[in-house]
């Protein structure tokens, strides 16, 4: 066994046991953490087939922008566990044969991509320099796509704050552009007064 | 570099030798970056001080050289208390999460032209994975310490941390626009020619929001609202003592010469001297030359950040929360942007050569 092999396995170990924890930990902060986890051996893997681009744009976005706000969310949520879990036999079967066609449809996928003779050229090493390479190819064959998938996203975020931003009445809030134009006239008046005799 | 000279070892270890190599490179930036850190909290009481009219302190050896020393050994004896109902083991992560990125990011810092242990192609996302992480600290710390205060400050620094990481991000964009690579390395030597062809020049506004956003992004004053003492105690470290306070200090405090090297590297022209005659200046014939390119030039520039940084904190009042978050993103990225759209405009036109 190379130490390819090895450290793939190891990797691979890790990866499935966070995996694992992620669905079966009490605490959901445990939950999330074991995810992170999983996310960075997941990045590990795919540092590992050459790929650094993906794997060090998976730890910044997931791992360093979307875990912070799922744990942020989850930290202030006060959830119960055994509300949670009252329901857990009742909804085996469903969950037991969602996750069994899961199962079946990645088998499916995966060993079709298996018997295609042309997927092996893509396991081929990848020039040293992928993120020149991806860059490339995103903004040439295959521009269109990628500026529609941007488009839907700048949408997605337009709907989302549209739909949640509400303008609170009672809030008091102050007009920043306001305040540096003020000048000294609006805010103080001098009064001239003469001073008076003193009187003996 | 050394594998001539050091062949008796090389051939003792055998396979083992680029391990053993790699870790004694590691120490060889971890141990003076720790110092820098020591002597950084001393520099900064020191500086601080004259800016205020007061001495600093002197009490410790010569001129208070050995202050960092003492604070460091009455650190390590004091006894660490864990907070009742905290989580325990996440208690205790929580200043390891905050220093291991804070160490991991030196790995891809030229420090000259043949410096660096890891020369990876994708150096700057690298770096900046790298300090997005070191948010976790902050946040497990105010969540395992089962404390009020802790919360409210870890929850401010995440989201502040979040925030800036965005304007951050567009400004480091700017710079692989210019040097038309992700390598710091490569970025470096896109600068060559003298301080005219820095990137300081052209990227002037993504310089001022990266060097502003690096404050907030290390929780340094003036947007040190997650450690508010007037407000929130010490915010997210309040329950920590002795070493695990230590290590908290000892990550924001390197985060800072990090930021302040990553500014020299990208925007200062890292380790190239400001003024290229430079290099033949000194003595040919044993190849010194004193102002040439290399290691002291980027020390320069990361002890002017970092004065720069210090003056900005005996300067400036504290910023309150709602006017950070504005600034981050009414302010820094509708900047930097714009500046952005105005650089790849720029670099369309016969006036690219400027940019690049």
């Amino acid at each position: 066994m190379t130490i390819h092999a090895a450290l793939f396995y190891f990797f691979a170990a890790i990866l499935v046991f966070a995996a694992l924890r992620v669905i079966t930990a009490r605490n959901p902060v445990h939950s999330a953490l074991w995810l992170v986890l999983a996310f960075f051996t997941a990045a590990a893997h795919w540092l590992m087939l050459g790929a650094e681009f993906l794997a060090i744009v998976l730890v910044l976005v997931y791992v360093g922008a979307v875990m912070v706000l799922f744990l942020f969310v989850i930290m202030m949520l006060d959830v119960n566990f055994e509300n949670l879990r009252r329901g857990f036999r009742s909804y085996l079967p469903v969950g037991i044969t969602v996750g069994i066609l899961v199962l079946v449809e990645m088998a499916l996928v995966l060993v079709s991509s298996y018997l295609k003779p042309g997927v092996a050229a893509a396991g081929a090493p990848v020039a040293a320099d992928n993120t020149r390479a991806l860059g490339r190819l995103l903004y040439t064959d295959y521009v269109y796509p990628f500026e529609i998938a941007a488009v839907i996203l700048l949408v997605a975020i337009v709907a989302a704050i549209t739909l949640t931003h509400r303008r609170r009445k009672e809030t008091k809030h102050q007009n920043p552009g306001e305040q540096v134009r003020v000048h000294a006239r609006d805010r103080l008046r001098v009064v001239a007064m003469p001073s008076e005799k003193r009187e003996r | 570099m050394m594998d001539s000279t050091a062949s008796p070892i090389v051939q003792l270890l055998g396979p083992a030798w680029p391990v053993v190599w790699t870790l004694l490179k590691i120490v060889a930036i971890a141990l003076p970056l720790i110092i820098g850190v020591a002597y950084l909290t001393l520099a900064e009481r020191k500086i601080i001080g004259a800016m205020q009219v007061r001495i600093g302190p002197n009490r410790v050896g010569p001129f208070g050289l050995l202050q960092p020393f003492a604070d460091v050994f009455k650190l390590i004896f004091k006894e660490i208390v864990v907070p009742s109902g905290a989580n325990r083991y996440l208690f205790f992560v929580a200043p390891m999460l905050a220093l291991g990125p804070a160490l991991a990011a030196w790995a891809v810092i030229p420090f000259s032209g043949t410096m660096v242990l890891a020369d990876i192609h994708a150096g700057l996302l690298y770096v900046l994975a790298m300090t997005s992480i070191g948010v976790y600290g902050i946040i497990l710390a105010g969540w395992a310490s089962n404390s009020k205060y802790a919360f409210l400050g870890c929850l401010r620094s995440a989201a502040q941390i979040v925030s800036y990481e965005i304007a951050m991000g567009f400004a480091l964009v700017g710079v692989l626009m210019c040097a038309s690579s992700l390598n710091l390395s490569d970025i470096v030597r896109g600068q060559e020619g003298g301080a005219a062809y820095w990137y300081v020049w052209p990227l002037f506004p993504l310089f001022v929001v990266y060097l502003i956003s690096g404050i907030a992004e290390t929780n340094r004053h003036p947007f040190d609202v997650a450690e508010g003492e007037s407000e929130i105690v010490a915010g997210f470290h309040v329950e920590y003592s002795g070493v695990a306070f230590a290590v908290f200090f000892l990550a924001e405090y390197m985060n800072m010469i990090l930021i302040a090297a990553l500014v020299a590297t990208m925007f200062l022209g890292g380790w190239l001297s400001p003024w290229p005659l430079l290099n033949h200046v000194g003595i040919p014939g044993l190849g010194i030359r004193p102002f040439g390119d290399g290691l002291p030039w980027l020390l320069g520039k990361m002890a002017l950040v970092l004065l720069i940084f210090l003056w900005i904190r005996a300067t400036f009042p504290r910023y309150r929360y709602d006017q950070i978050m504005r600034l981050g993103w009414k302010v820094f990225i509708p900047i930097t942007l714009v500046w952005i759209v105005f650089v790849a405009t720029m670099m369309q036109t016969r006036w690219a050569y400027l940019f690049h």
